[in-house]
């Protein structure tokens, strides 16, 4: 039995001269719920195809569940899938599309009705697939991702048009699954929800891995942050040359400035501001949180 | 396999669908049944292309079928269109994938839809089939055509040949629509490249040069659903279409077993 649920190495998927994915390698350990973030374009969709047999891998090597990618008829018995969205026949019904589903991959057609109930769909289930809101789709991908009681799921941007309350119960969903087992492989755009939900992160830039590992061991590489607000919103730019004055890194962020320093440091600005004649409203250091980080490694703000 | 036939009926059995294509079907059949006899004597002709069918060849043993060998043409279109539309739809709605991951065998995909749609076709043929027969056995008397022989056992040969014959017609046409289905990724490009290349195209070409008859797709799947004519011979239709069912079925199968599913 492998301690990996994800393990790929040198992976690459080239599309006529442009590199979509380029020599990859991580590892996602069984049982944990890992993030995959990159910016739109860098990516994750397309190694996910690549994982899921989809597309041919242009070089390298990659197991599911200990299989390799080469043969997915090993593995996907066990995996669950949503990828770009959910795509269902929209003349039929949310059951009747599951139902088509179960019946290929040969389960047991009592989990339809049970999925649906549990992603809140139960009353909606005999509606047709174009009635549906968006969120109500993802709903039903998602239901149709847990079909096979998955040993791995993999969900690309399973929140996207859930109301607050649905990302909830998404994010609750998922942990619940990776706390009984499942191995949970996700991209989103909403970081801060991939923050509170994930123990790995897989970051892409341009197809390149820019961090893959434990989360708390990203967030370690990073440094801390002032924030300093000033009373009066022209006073930022002058926080901005005290601070690069003394060597850090300072950009200003909505109204206030971020500056890349320890909270040591928060005394001396706290004075030069004085003696520069600025008024501090707010003064606080900040840890990164992931998409700042985010932001950081893959240089998209 | 067998899950892919099952799951692929759950989508046939839409109600929309079986019964849009079902009632198309019958229409036809009725339609050009009717004709046969109610034009029977008609200077125009009672079949396709002006051609006369007489009361002493209706009067044979055969007769019973030759509304449903000549109906074989458009429940051909019609299957090609079922089957181009079901095979496309899993690319423009972006299925193909849940399929795929669901079941990772391409080739048991592929042959599974080609079974389920086949039976649906067998429904359609065996409506047209008693929906034709009856309407001909209804109208017969009042265009003095004799049925004494119809129901004899040289009868019910006939009427088993010419139900093989529209079946094999019938699903070679869809095996086309299944193709273009898989060549065009759209059920709306799909469809209409091949009915215009039916109804339109193929009948143009065969009016400029009629020796085209003995090559083109169309005109040799018509051919084997009638049991051959006096232009085509049922054998020389058979290896010609088949050819190109055959050739077309192979470069489509491979073309869906190693395309990249990127959509």
């Amino acid at each position: 039995m492998p301690n990996t649920a994800i393990s790929v190495s040198d992976l690459s998927k080239k599309y006529d001269d442009r590199l979509a994915v380029s020599h990859i390698n991580f590892e996602v350990p069984l049982g944990t719920v890992c993030g995959f973030v990159g910016p739109n374009g860098s990516g994750k969709t397309t190694t996910m195809r690549m994982l899921l047999g989809l597309i041919t891998p242009t070089t390298g090597e990659g197991h599911i569940l200990g299989e390799p990618i080469e043969h997915p008829e090993k593995y996907l018995s066990r995996v669950g899938a949503m990828i770009e969205g959910p795509a269902f026949y929209p003349a039929l019904s949310g059951y009747e599309n599951l139902m088509v589903l179960a019946k290929l991959g040969g389960f047991p057609v009592e989990r339809v009705q049970q999925l649906l109930d549990k992603v809140g769909l139960g009353d909606r289930g005999k509606s047709k697939f174009k009635t549906y809101s968006l969120g109500m789709k993802q709903r039903l991908g998602i239901a149709a991702a847990l079909l096979p009681e998955p040993k791995l799921l993999m969900l690309d941007e399973p929140t996207n048009g859930l109301d607050p309350e649905g990302i909830q119960e998404v994010r609750a969903l998922l942990r619940d699954l990776a706390n009984g087992g499942t191995t949970v492989f996700v991209s989103s755009h909403l970081l801060s929800e991939l923050e509170i939900i994930s123990d790995y992160i897989v970051m892409l830039r341009k197809g390149e891995i820019v961090f893959a590992g434990p989360i708390g061991e990203l967030m370690a590489q990073q440094q801390p942050t002032i924030i300093a607000r000033s009373l009066k919103y022209s006073d930022l730019e002058s926080i901005v040359e005290i601070a690069e004055k003394a060597g850090h890194h300072a950009v200003i962020r909505n109204d206030s400035v971020h500056i890349l320093a320890g909270m040591e440091w928060a005394p001396v600005l706290n004075k030069a501001a004085f003696d520069a004649g600025i008024t501090l409203a707010q003064l606080a250091p900040q840890l990164p949180n992931l998409e700042e980080t985010f932001f950081e490694m893959t240089g998209d703000k | 396999m067998f899950n892919v036939v099952k799951a692929e009926l759950r989508k046939l059995r839409r109600p929309t669908l079986f019964f849009g294509t079902m009632g198309a079907a019958l229409f036809f059949t009725a339609l050009i049944t009717s004709f046969i006899y109610l034009m029977i004597d008609s200077p125009q002709g009672n079949s396709d292309r002006g051609r006369s069918i007489g009361r002493e060849v209706l009067g044979l043993a055969s007769g019973s079928v030759n509304g449903f060998s000549s109906v074989g043409g458009f429940l051909g279109i019609i299957a090609l269109c079922v089957f181009a539309a079901q095979t496309a739809q899993e690319y423009t709605y972006g299925t193909l994938r849940n399929l795929l991951v669901r079941q990772p065998s391409r080739m048991k995909i592929l042959v599974g839809k080609l079974i389920s749609m086949a039976l649906f076709a067998l429904i359609m043929i065996t409506i047209a089939a008693v929906v034709s027969i009856a309407n001909s056995y209804i109208l017969a008397p009042g265009a003095n055509v004799s049925t004494d022989l119809w129901f004899t056992s040289d009868g019910f040969q006939a009427i088993f040949t010419t139900f093989v014959n529209v079946t094999i017609s019938v699903i070679a046409f869809g095996i086309l629509g299944m193709v273009l289905g898989l060549l065009l990724r759209s059920p709306i490009s799909a469809i209409s490249f091949g009915v215009l290349w039916l109804l339109i195209i193929e009948v143009l070409l065969i009016a400029v040069k009629n020796s085209l008859q003995s090559w083109l797709p169309g005109a040799q799947l018509s051919a084997i659903a009638s049991g051959g004519s006096l232009d085509l011979t049922y054998q020389h239709a058979l290896t010609v279409g088949g050819m190109y069912v055959v050739v077309g079925a192979i470069v489509a199968s491979v073309l869906f077993v190693r395309r990249d599913v990127a959509n």
